[in-house]
């Protein structure tokens, strides 16, 4: 599975584009950074790619996955998965029903459901995890209960808004290789945008400065 | 000091605001048990509950009342829900054209809808030129059995309502990201907003909905203008009864109030019920993860037909202007044949002493119950509210009016208050309190304290920090809850009616009255000046600190 932009120009009307004619290839299992100071753009390229872009943003190009072009299609029909600066977990639902919510409808059953559950929480570190309230949750289980949530829907492609930019130095380290670990184990292309240098050098992967 | 002050506060609403509703709902429940002095009842018995369920027609008023209730109100909350997830963009915008829809009182606007659907009304008038003969068509309307009238015209008083109160709890929630995450997570608009973002919105919006839905199962001036009128709605004939010539019916209307009261208790308390069950249900479909389908058609047609209603609620204020300016408007015509300010032009001899009443028992109301809700909220400081003192404020939005308004007139009488104007300004005090507290309460206890801190550092005593620092900064805000209120005491009905035994006139009463059988132009006259009182204080709002604060860019939005 590769994602690829194609000739992605974005902007706003009477002012300069954030990006344009940008073209960039994101492999399976591989991480493209992209750097940059805060307000050039990086988040708004990535809601693009994702279909979360607000209204008003005058946008052309295309982004190809899996054989079609994503951008023609609305944000719950690209299967591309987005990890945001907040883990954004439902607060009014435990958290198990988060995963659930996330895993995909191909697992039929209440049984199998909540093993694959079981078994996302078990990988997270976060096993009796299922009936606890997200609000009770440490910022990195939040973080890798997040991204369960998000690979439960098995996307073909995974977005990281400097995820990890909200947690303490000493955790981020580690809940960089979680998250790079799970995406390379899936093959996925992953696309992170940060302005720390030091998640860009645990990527890996190109960099690109916006 | 702080402490007696916050006591005194306290008794004060407690006696002048709490105490009437608890007093008037037991001399209710007495009457309605064959207790009344004054009527020579002075023995406990069923009698009163034996002569109400041997009215003709009670069980018929019962459900139509359940009927319009409940459907007003969820269809009310449906349309508004989806179509705040239709427009979740463009909301900002929306919000602007809320307020007038909110100015305006229930009457203006059910006068104006029954101008507009009535068999020779706007509606049939538009499409008259396709019909065959010149006769007005046979419809029901405005009065039809079914109450399809009544419950339209709730509900294009509730959406915008219930618009806001989504819109306030909106503010509070990150609706965009939780939008973004369950759309990456293959889920389409519609169905985030129904498994992810309305459970979240409930908590905040729930006590609106139980007020509403009590207004709408006990409403009486819309169900009088627009409902069923044989048998009517219960809260209509137990108006009925309570103003029968044969004062005996007091006591079966009593009745009838208890049986109300138990009617809103038992219907929020099925809310309740359908809430725990909706919970679970969701939760169930929640951990299926089925995504359904990616197209929303239903959020778009909500839309559609809450827009449609609003042009509905335009074209009836529009229709009561029409009238009032009419000199000939003979059917079919879709526009008056001539102008008169006939209507207009003789104050003295129609519609200016309603005026003057009106006028006069909304600013002494809103006067009454602004200088309380400041009183509260400069007591309160910043603790947070406590639990009951936030239950007592909504109490009287949650109790029907009528189980125990007329209660409250039999104290009155007794204790020597005859209906006037005191009893009148004192009954509507006890609604519009509440308005003003709600509508006051958050941007007080959003001024940034450092001024008030500041302002004490600087030597001002509590006094001098009220007087100025907090009220003229808080100019905008307060005018505004002024103008709430305002609107709420124009658009009473039955306080004025049962505790002005009759003799207080207001443009309310007097639309209400005239609307059974006088002349358009008559009643379309007194409905648009009640419709303009309103929104003339709501223009004084935006007007008045625009002046005062016109060189204070922090003060002026």
């Amino acid at each position: 599975m590769t994602l690829k932009l194609c000739n992605v120009t974005i902007g706003l009307p009477d002012r300069l584009p954030f990006c344009s004619n940008l073209n960039l290839t994101v492999l399976s299992g591989q991480v493209v950074t992209i750097m940059g100071a805060s307000g050039i753009g990086k988040s708004t390229l990535l809601d693009f790619v994702g279909g979360h872009l607000a209204p008003g943003f005058v946008t052309r190009g295309e982004v190809w996955l899996n054989g079609q072009d994503a951008a023609k299609l609305p944000a719950e029909a690209r299967e591309i998965g987005v990890m945001f600066q907040e883990a954004g977990l439902f607060p009014h639902l435990c958290v198990g029903d988060n995963l659930a919510f996330g895993l995909r409808r191909t697992i039929k059953g209440a049984t199998p459901r909540r093993a694959a559950i079981n078994a996302a929480l078990d990988q997270a570190g976060l096993a009796g995890f299922y009936n606890r309230d997200p609000a009770t949750l440490s910022g990195g289980q939040r973080a890798r209960a997040a991204l369960m949530r998000t690979l439960l829907a098995a996307p073909k492609a995974l977005l990281l808004d400097e995820p990890f930019s909200k947690l303490d130095a000493d955790l981020r380290a580690e809940i960089r290789r979680f998250v790079f670990e799970h995406a390379k184990a899936q093959a996925l292309p992953v696309l992170l945008v940060t302005h720390d240098a030091e998640d860009a050098a645990a990527a890996g992967g190109p960099v690109l400065t916006l | 000091m702080k402490m007696t002050a916050r006591s005194v506060v306290l008794a004060l609403v407690l006696i002048g605001l709490v105490l009437p509703i608890f007093a008037g709902t037991w001399q209710t429940l007495r009457a309605a048990f064959g207790i009344l002095p004054a009527l020579g009842a002075v023995d406990l018995s069923l009698e009163p509950w034996q002569r109400l369920f041997a009215l003709p027609g009670l069980m018929t008023s019962v459900w139509l009342s359940l009927w319009t209730g409940l459907a007003s109100t969820l269809l009310a909350l449906g349309l508004a829900v989806g179509f705040c997830a239709a427009m979740q963009n463009r909301l900002g915008g929306i919000s602007r054209w809320l307020a007038p829809f909110l100015a305006v009182p229930h009457a203006a606007l059910a006068i104006g809808l029954g101008f507009v659907i009535a068999p020779s009304g706007l509606l049939v008038r538009l499409v008259q030129p396709m019909m065959a003969d010149n006769v007005p068509p046979n419809l029901p309307f405005p009065h039809d059995p079914w109450g399809v009238a009544l419950i339209s015209g709730l509900v294009i008083k509730e959406v915008p309502f219930f618009l806001l109160v989504i819109l306030a709890a909106m503010g509070q929630l990150p609706i965009r990201e939780h939008l973004a995450t369950g759309r990456a997570l293959g889920y389409g608009k519609g169905v985030v907003w129904a498994k992810i973002i309305f459970p979240m919105i409930w908590p905040l919006i729930r006590l609106p909905v139980y007020v509403v839905l009590s207004f709408a199962l006990s409403v009486v001036d819309v169900a009088i203008l627009l409902g069923p009128s044989n048998p009517p709605t219960l809260a209509v004939a137990i108006t009925r009864w309570f103003s029968s010539p044969d004062s005996s019916m007091i006591l079966p209307a009593s009745a009838g109030a208890v049986l109300q009261l138990a009617l809103v208790g038992l219907s929020i308390a099925g809310l309740i019920l359908a809430e725990q069950l909706l919970a679970r249900i969701g939760r169930w479909w929640v951990r299926r993860g089925g995504r359904g389908s990616a197209k929303a058609p239903a959020l778009q047609l909500t839309a559609f037909i809450v827009i449609l209603l609003m042009v509905l609620g335009g074209l009836a204020l529009l229709s009561l202007l029409l009238w009032s300016l009419a000199w000939r408007w003979p059917y079919p015509h879709l526009w008056p044949q001539g102008w008169s300010l006939r209507n207009w032009a003789n104050p003295r001899d129609t519609w200016g002493a309603a005026l003057y009443n009106t006028a006069l028992i909304g600013i002494a109301t809103t006067t009454i119950a602004l200088c309380l809700a400041i009183a509260w909220l400069e007591a309160e400081g910043r603790r947070p509210r406590a639990i009951w003192a936030e239950a007592l404020i909504y109490l009287p939005l949650l109790l029907p009016q009528i189980a125990f308004l007329y209660g409250l007139n039999i104290l009155f009488l007794q204790i020597g208050i005859v209906g006037g104007y005191l009893s009148v300004i004192w009954a509507q005090a006890l609604f519009v309190f509440p308005y003003v507290m709600i509508a006051l309460s958050d941007p007080w206890r959003a001024l940034d304290p450092r001024l008030i801190n500041s302002a004490a550092a600087l030597g001002a005593g509590p006094w001098r920090r009220l007087f100025s620092v907090k009220l003229p900064i808080l100019l905008r805000p307060i005018l505004t809850a002024a103008a709430i209120g305002f609107a709420v005491s124009v658009a009473q009905y039955l306080p004025t009616l049962f505790l002005g035994a009759g003799r207080i006139a207001t443009l309310t009463t007097e639309a209400i009255t005239l609307a059974s059988g006088a002349d358009r132009r008559v009643v379309g006259t007194y409905a648009a000046l009640q419709a303009l009182l309103p929104f003339m204080a709501y223009g004084a709002v935006l007007f008045l600190p625009a002046v005062l604060y016109r060189n204070r860019r922090g003060l002026t939005p």
